[in-house]
């Protein structure tokens, strides 16, 4: 297959999703019901064209870095803007991610939205978002990242909020696209920085600037400042401390929506774009991703522990597996990180739709029992259901030990190379903290990943509701199987316990930094550049190792692998003594530990503080804005008008009383002396003749 | 240069400019009449002869943009102007200090006027359609709306500054009735709040005007932007002198007031809550880019040196009217009546401190974006005001405390309103992220530390949209709004939007959604004239450091 095919697939798969969205909006009430069919057969064709793209990328053109079409969008005259798409290995794997996940969705959605009465306008929506995030995919510069990277946030927006009439869900969807947006303004300043200093958005050109030493403001910290910036972008997008707080609430959205965008692919676009601009980290930015990774990791994986709603905990460990990814990456461990991105894609996304499968069966158990009050997502009321959702349970419990890291599965492969990173790491830079937060973190995950499908799968039914409880039909269960399948080792690497002599491994090749020697770490700097560098490790290269912290990384994999089996094991072993055996009483543990019980329930009171702080200062500066927008700027206008208006009065009654007053009086004197005169014209012809005798006299005793 | 177009012997942009002004007299020829049917149909007269003659002025503007030179740059090059007609107006000789005094009736456009040419075409066409159900003294608001266009149109084609003054304060008079007549519950403090403070700034306008024809003996626009034309005893000869700097500073405070820049904005949020939906239309759709139009074809051209002495205040006011108009239009949910066109209204500040931002930056980016995002300011309000004129000709409410819930009732007019909420976000794939993200990228490597600050309007702009968005849709339909709009079903048929409202926006929203994907047919008209402007502004000053 020639480039040019290639990429006019790449164009197909793109724009298919956007055809299915434009049939379906226009037609909603005349498709009704084959919305459905429709959306999802369209996302079938899409996912085999990927499938063909895919192929031929690692088949045919497997050491091409990217295949890539550019193309002016407007000009400007002096410059032009430009756009383009490429495909490179890591967009091939996504693209298979994506198409893959989004028709399984479709699928299960044809059964799970069946009774909603907006069913035609959520395959619209399902298929705009798919659009979108083929969009990041393909993109092969920053601006398209940022257009489809918008375009997400809005469809995700349309799909939290899908259920409108519920205020929670408008809240949640609002919540998400402002949340977003902070992170954005991150993004776009990084934006302008790359854009301000080297005139192009293409990733490639940008590369072999920084390469050839162009920096922005000629200044290292400015492209530490520029990585970290772009970076926000993920960090409101992938979910990451600070900016996690709109993924929990985003649960509001249908469960399907929660399977495709807030596990799969919307959340993982944030470590995607950290994948694609990692070679411009410096070690300062690298650090600054690895700590926010970590710290991401940990926090919401404590959080995750204590929570009763069975769409939160998941919600809680998708944040943390994403900040496994981030933190991976932060430390160097790209393979991994974005290893981890796919093997947490089929098994977050199984773990998910398996939620929405119980969540499906328990509001179907309810309606029989025309029960309306409880909550179909409490684990609390669920209990036994291995025994009526049997299909559900073994699919979820085999995600369950994915996500746990245990050996025969994907998670157990890509988790194990994030650890042994974060060793290699620790090791050579000194950061200890970040390993040591990734594994308790580990081990928390496969603490609260088994408590909560002991709770709600083992033991006897906890309520009527547990028990009424059915297996779901095909249309569920299929993309359940499917996903739990693509969980196992096999499909990335026939050695089960290391993946780097796998093909994904090999495929996704630790990328060069292309940042300057001074600004990064010296164990990051590939070794065939290390010669022109000081460096006295240059005799110990390896050939097959890019770096010193690949080298590291591969010394440190048993070490991570023994720890990291160690603490999984015993976080799964914890749980089953508390839940399944009922060894020690949780309840009794929370109460004696009650302020970290109550931080991690509450969620480390994260929304209330930003309520408190950032939303409160801005509505309070909203009112003090508008204060002096009343009373002191149009205060004064109306203040000048006033002033202007007593002294109209003002000259108003001058022009009354004064001049007007002078003008009457003048008038008055010629009345008066009217009235005077008038007196002495009586009509008598006597008077008058005596007047004008005495004038006459006095007339001539003037003259003379 | 491209020839002059006539029809009739007449001019084309005089045909678009003054054609409105036949229309005017053919309505108030025709009687109102006596009786219920003869009134009803005079009223269909009036609309359509409006409607009528505001469509022929927008195929004719399509004319003119069909033949226009995209590579011509105009500015300040008389002879690189298209479309032109000049012919002497006045003409009075051996007057008193005066000498001769010559006013040209001088026309003609180049890449900064054709948009906004278009622009005007398309918001007057359309805003008939939100005027159709005006019933009280048809007659006088329509004649009146079409008055408003000819002073609109004028302005955006006179080269004479007289003639500009002239369009100028002509359009202030159809506005102050409008306003005042045509208006809401506050209308007459309206109407004289817009009329005075729209005159307050001319004054400054006009003392500017006659202090630059003393230096130049003529009111051409383009004498005035020449320095070898200048006088050099007058006060305003020179570069970088006080004089120069003190008479930009009025010129820029006459076309501000109009922009609204704050300080100068107050009596925006008054007129637009006060105004009829059409008018609201066409004030924030083409009245407010008049300040900044006047601004780039005006003030900066013929100060250049001037330009350079404030150009980082300018920005500051450009990042100030961005984050306080929003934090403003915020502040609409948490105090005051909570009043959806006041919150608007207040988001048109915010929006057109972008135009100031852009115009700081003072290179082909920002510039280019500057203009566009008059351009799109102007259709996605325009579609924002027609939208809340929606929902208020229906519940006779704009209070966000009454709605909630629309969503089921009116799908289609939700759709229409997520569109022009999302594009007044600057949403990609709709017009207003191409020039908010130009003016960005533009003003960045002007003065990273401004643009950076005025990035926290983006923010707050999705928050007070959504916010609204959610107050008028989603949630639970209030129960007084659970019946039909109209239980009569003589005005309002169904409870969606009706065809009319549709006829307004539809063709909007296209606009939007083109532009927003392929931004060419607007950007390429201006590109020459834009880099040939911030050429002249930046060698005009001898801009250091840039």
């Amino acid at each position: 297959m020639s480039h040019d095919l290639l990429l006019k697939i790449s164009v197909v798969i793109l724009f298919l999703p956007l055809l299915s969205f434009l049939i379906i909006v226009f037609n909603q009430k005349r498709l009704g019901k084959a919305a459905g069919i429709i959306g999802t057969s369209i996302l079938g064709i899409d996912l085999v064209l990927a499938a063909i793209v895919a192929f031929n990328k690692f088949v045919v053109y497997p050491n091409e870095a990217i295949i890539q079409w550019k193309f002016h969008w407007f000009s400007l005259g002096n410059r032009t803007i430009d756009l383009g798409l490429g495909v490179d290995n890591l967009a091939a794997m996504m693209l298979i991610v994506v198409t893959l996940i989004s028709f399984l969705v479709h699928l299960f959605s044809t059964e799970y939205m069946s009774e909603d009465k907006r069913f035609p306008r959520f395959f619209s929506y399902l298929g705009i978002f798919t659009f979108s995030m083929l969009g990041i995919v393909l993109a092969n510069n920053l601006l398209n990242m940022y257009i489809f990277w918008e375009l997400v946030g809005l469809s995700s927006y349309l799909l939290i909020g899908f259920w409108y009439e519920k205020d929670s869900a408008s809240n949640a969807s609002k919540k998400a696209f402002i949340t977003n947006r902070v992170g954005d303004l991150g993004f776009f300043a990084g934006i302008m920085i790359a854009f301000f200093t080297f005139n192009t958005f293409m990733f490639d050109e940008i590369f072999s600037q920084i390469r050839s030493g162009v920096l922005p403001f000629e200044s290292g910290t400015i492209l530490t400042a520029m990585g970290i910036l772009l970076f926000a972008g993920a960090i409101g997008k992938s979910a990451q401390f600070p900016l996690h707080v709109w993924l929990p609430d985003a649960m509001e959205g249908p469960t399907p929506v929660s399977a495709l965008i807030h596990a799969a692919t919307m959340v993982a676009a944030g470590v995607y774009l950290t994948a694609k601009i990692f070679p411009v980290f410096t070690a300062d930015a690298l650090t600054f991703v690895a700590y926010t990774g970590a710290f991401t990791a940990f926090m919401a994986a404590t959080i995750g522990i204590t929570q009763n709603d069975f769409k939160r905990v998941l919600a809680y460990s998708t944040v943390s597996q994403l900040g496994f990814m981030v933190m991976s990456l932060g430390v160097g461990a790209y393979t991994y990180g974005f290893f981890h991105l796919v093997t947490h894609a089929w098994f977050k996304a199984c773990l998910f739709l398996a939620s929405g499968s119980v969540i499906h069966a328990m509001h179907h158990a309810m309606h029989k029992l025309h029960d309306h009050h409880s909550d179909p997502q409490d684990i609390r009321n669920m209990g036994g259901l291995r025994k009526t959702m049997p299909k559900t349970y073994l699919t979820f419990l085999f995600a369950t030990i994915a996500i746990s890291g245990v050996p025969l599965t994907s998670g157990f492969l890509s988790k194990d190379g994030i650890l042994a990173g974060t060793l290699a790491f620790g090791n050579l830079s000194g950061h200890w903290l970040i390993p040591a937060m990734a594994f308790i973190s580990a081990g928390m995950t496969a603490f609260y990943m088994f408590r909560l499908t002991i709770v709600s799968f083992f033991g006897d039914f906890k309520t009527e509701i547990a028990s009424k409880t059915h297996e779901n039909n095909t249309q569920i269960v299929l993309p359940l199987v499917v996903l739990a399948i693509l969980s196992l080792w096999v499909f990335y690497s026939f050695n089960p316990i290391d993946a780097s002599s796998g093909w994904f491994a090999k495929a996704f090749k630790p990328v060069e930094t292309v940042v300057p020697a001074e600004y990064q770490f010296d164990f990051m700097m590939p070794y065939h550049d290390a010669h022109a560098t000081e460096s006295t490790e240059v005799s110990h290269g390896s050939h097959s190792y890019l770096n010193k912290f690949e080298e590291e990384l591969h010394h440190q994999h048993y070490t991570a692998m023994f720890l990291s089996l160690a603490i999984a094991g015993f976080g799964i072993l914890l749980s089953f003594i508390f839940y399944y055996y009922k060894k020690v009483d949780p309840d009794k543990v929370a109460n004696s530990i009650k302020p970290l019980y109550l931080l991690s329930y509450n969620k480390w009171y994260i929304d209330e503080i930003y309520q408190k702080t950032f939303i409160g200062g801005t509505i309070l500066l909203t009112k003090l804005m508008f204060w002096i927008d009343t009373y002191i700027i149009d205060g004064a206008v109306n203040g000048v008008a006033f002033i202007w208006r007593i002294f109209g009065t003002f000259v108003g009654k001058f022009d009354n009383g004064v001049v007007d007053g002078l003008v009457n009086l003048s008038g008055g004197v010629v009345g008066f002396s009217g009235s005077i005169v008038r007196k002495l014209q009586t009509g008598r012809v006597q008077t008058y003749l005596l007047l004008s005798i005495i004038g006459v006299i006095l007339l001539l005793w003037w003259l003379f | 240069m491209s020839g002059t177009f006539n029809i009739l012997g007449v001019g084309i942009l005089t045909w678009i400019t003054f054609l409105p002004i036949l229309g005017m007299i053919a309505i108030l020829a025709i009687p109102s009449g006596k009786d219920e049917i003869s009134r009803a149909r005079s009223l269909n007269y009036f609309r359509y002869i409006t409607l009528g003659i505001t469509f022929i002025q927008l195929i004719l503007t399509l004319v003119v943009y069909s033949g226009f030179n995209f590579s011509m740059p105009g500015i300040n090059d008389a002879s690189s102007m298209q479309f032109i007609e000049r012919v002497t107006w006045i003409s009075v000789t051996g007057l008193p200090m005066l000498g001769d005094l010559k006013i040209e009736y001088f026309l003609g456009i180049d890449g900064i006027s054709m948009p906004m040419l278009l622009l005007t075409a398309i918001v007057s066409t359309l805003a008939v359609f939100a005027s159709w159900g005006i019933k009280k003294a048809a007659k006088g608001y329509f004649a009146m709306y079409l008055l408003l266009v000819t002073g609109m149109m004028g302005v955006f084609v006179a080269l004479d500054f007289f003639l500009f003054y002239v369009f100028w304060e002509l359009m202030l008079l159809p506005m102050y009735f409008l306003i005042g007549i045509w208006g809401g519950p506050r209308k007459e403090y309206a109407a004289i709040k817009f009329f005075l403070y729209t005159l307050f700034g001319s004054v400054f306008m006009l003392l500017v005007m006659i202090a630059l024809y003393f230096a130049v003996g003529s009111f051409n626009m383009f004498d005035m932007m020449d320095p070898s034309k200048f006088d050099q005893n007058s006060i305003l000869a020179g570069f970088g002198t006080s004089w120069r700097y003190i008479a930009f500073a009025a010129l820029f405070v006459g076309f501000a007031i109009k922009v609204p820049i704050v300080p100068f904005h107050t009596w925006l949020p008054d007129a637009h809550v006060e105004a009829p939906t059409a008018i609201s239309v066409i004030l924030a759709g083409v009245l407010l880019k008049m300040g900044t139009y006047g601004m780039i074809r005006i003030a900066w051209p013929m100060f250049p040196d001037a330009v350079q002495y404030f150009n980082w205040w300018i920005g500051l006011i450009g990042m100030v009217s961005i984050v306080y108009g929003a934090l403003c239009a915020l502040a609409q949910f948490s105090v005051g009546k909570r009043d959806l066109k006041k919150m608007i209204a207040y988001s048109s500040v915010s929006h057109m401190g972008y135009v100031m931002l852009g115009l700081a930056a003072l290179n082909t980016e920002g510039v280019i974006g500057a203009i566009f995002q008059m351009f799109n300011h102007g259709t996605i309000t325009a579609m924002l005001f027609m939208i809340v004129g929606v929902i208020y000709d229906r519940a006779h409410t704009r209070s966000l405390d009454d709605f909630g819930g629309m969503a089921n009732k009116m799908p289609v007019y939700t759709a229409i309103m997520t569109i022009a909420f999302f594009a007044a976000i600057g949403l990609p794939g709709l017009s207003g992220f191409v020039s908010e993200a130009l003016v960005f990228l533009g003003a960045f490597k002007t003065y990273p530390v401004l643009t950076v600050i005025s990035g926290l309007g983006i923010i707050l702009g999705a928050g007070y949209m959504l916010w609204a968005l959610q107050k008028v849709f989603f949630g639970k339909l209030p129960e007084r709004w659970s019946g039909p709009w109209d239980p009569t079903g003589k005005i309002y048929k169904n409870d969606d939007i009706n065809y009319i409202e549709l006829g307004g926006l539809v063709p909007l929203a296209i606009v939007v959604i083109y532009l927003g994907i392929n931004p060419n047919p607007v950007i390429g008209m201006m590109t020459s004239s834009v880099n040939h402007f911030v050429e002249l502004i930046r060698i005009g000053g001898n801009f250091a450091g840039m």
